[in-house]
């Protein structure tokens, strides 16, 4: 399916943000994840399922001030 | 509601005038508490704003020194002042400023030891903190105390700004629903080395201070349950929903968290920092 990947289109076989995670190797990185303008919590990962379109952005943790 | 005198109604008219603010809310002001962590880059337009809006009470707390490396950006600061503790110059600045601002020095970081304790005398926190190990402590202790929280970071040309109180809404997330733990040593850079826009630090820290006022006088839309992320290079502001997490180790359905942790410090260069 598609999805738009950091406002890039791509094309992925994973069905929910963990698969996608593993897909990017990005699992267990200090990361949130942005789904349609939601942040996805992280213990939903595994339940919460990719649909056609999804717009997916990392959000990356910074601690500056 | 307090008496003003004469030259604190022309100094907040233009407070005053607005429906939403009013003398009540001029008033609520002038009797609030804020505290905060950080006199550096969001620490200065943070600290700027709440002195000029007539926020009675500001507590600030940092242990480092004013360095030259710091002026780019942490605008409470001056070349005279490079050697001073941020605290004393944060503290001349608000005064100069606005004499009807008393301000709390702190001359040492927050610990597990302290931050409780400290908090509990006021009635809003900002976090303008500039490591990680730090963020999880002010939230935890503001999630024990039930203090709102106002949570600014930046990195490079990024920039986020949460609100969290979880203790007044029961859907509210805390940082941790957001990142649940600390990054390992070194993983991620937190440190001024990895460079940071200086005006950057205005765009978040006015952002974080604009909130303060707001949850002070309890007007308009609070950002608890939001997380605003800025990416300066695209000129973007973007509002996102940020969800309690059920599975968040501090407010979520099985905390595994019941007191304050102290986490080894992420960053290991300290130069001139926050």
């Amino acid at each position: 399916m598609h999805i738009y990947l950091n406002g890039e289109e791509r094309n992925t076989d994973a069905a929910s943000i963990s698969e996608l995670l593993v897909e990017l190797g990005m699992e267990g990185r200090m990361i949130a994840i942005e789904r349609n303008l939601e942040v996805v919590p992280k213990s939903t990962y595994s339940s919460a399922a990719l649909a056609e379109g999804d717009r997916i952005e990392i959000v990356h943790m910074i601690g500056g001030g | 509601m307090i008496d003003f005198t004469e030259k604190q109604i022309e100094r907040y008219s233009r407070h005053i005038i607005l429906p939403e603010v009013g003398a009540e809310g001029q008033s609520k002001l002038l009797e609030s508490k804020v505290f905060m962590i950080g006199a550096g880059g969001l620490g200065s337009p943070v600290a700027y704003y709440l002195a000029a809006a007539g926020v009675g009470t500001i507590g600030i707390a940092d242990a480092d020194v004013v360095d030259s490396s710091n002026l780019q950006r942490q605008i409470l600061h001056n070349e005279d002042r490079i050697g001073m503790p941020k605290v004393e110059s944060a503290r001349e600045t608000i005064q100069a400023l606005n004499p009807d601002v008393k301000v709390n020095t702190y001359n040492y970081f927050v610990t597990e030891d302290n931050i409780r304790e400290i908090i509990r005398e006021y009635d809003l926190i900002i976090d303008g903190c500039d490591n990680f190990p730090t963020r999880f402590l002010v939230n935890d202790a503001c999630y024990f105390e039930k203090k709102p929280l106002i949570s600014g970071a930046m990195f490079r040309f990024e920039g986020q700004v949460a609100t969290f109180k979880p203790h007044q809404q029961k859907d509210a997330p805390c940082y941790r629903c957001l990142y649940p733990e600390p990054p390992p040593k070194g993983l991620v850079p937190s440190c001024s080395e990895a460079g940071i826009l200086g005006a950057l630090a205005g765009a978040v820290g006015t952002i974080q201070a604009v909130e303060a006022i707001k949850e002070l006088l309890g007007i308009g839309d609070s950002l608890a349950g939001k997380l605003m992320t800025f990416d300066a290079m695209r000129m973007e502001w973007k509002k996102l929903k940020l969800r309690k997490d059920p599975g968040c180790p501090l407010c979520g359905e099985n905390p595994t968290i019941t007191d304050l942790v102290t986490y080894e410090q992420a960053c290991e260069l300290q130069l001139g920092h926050s």
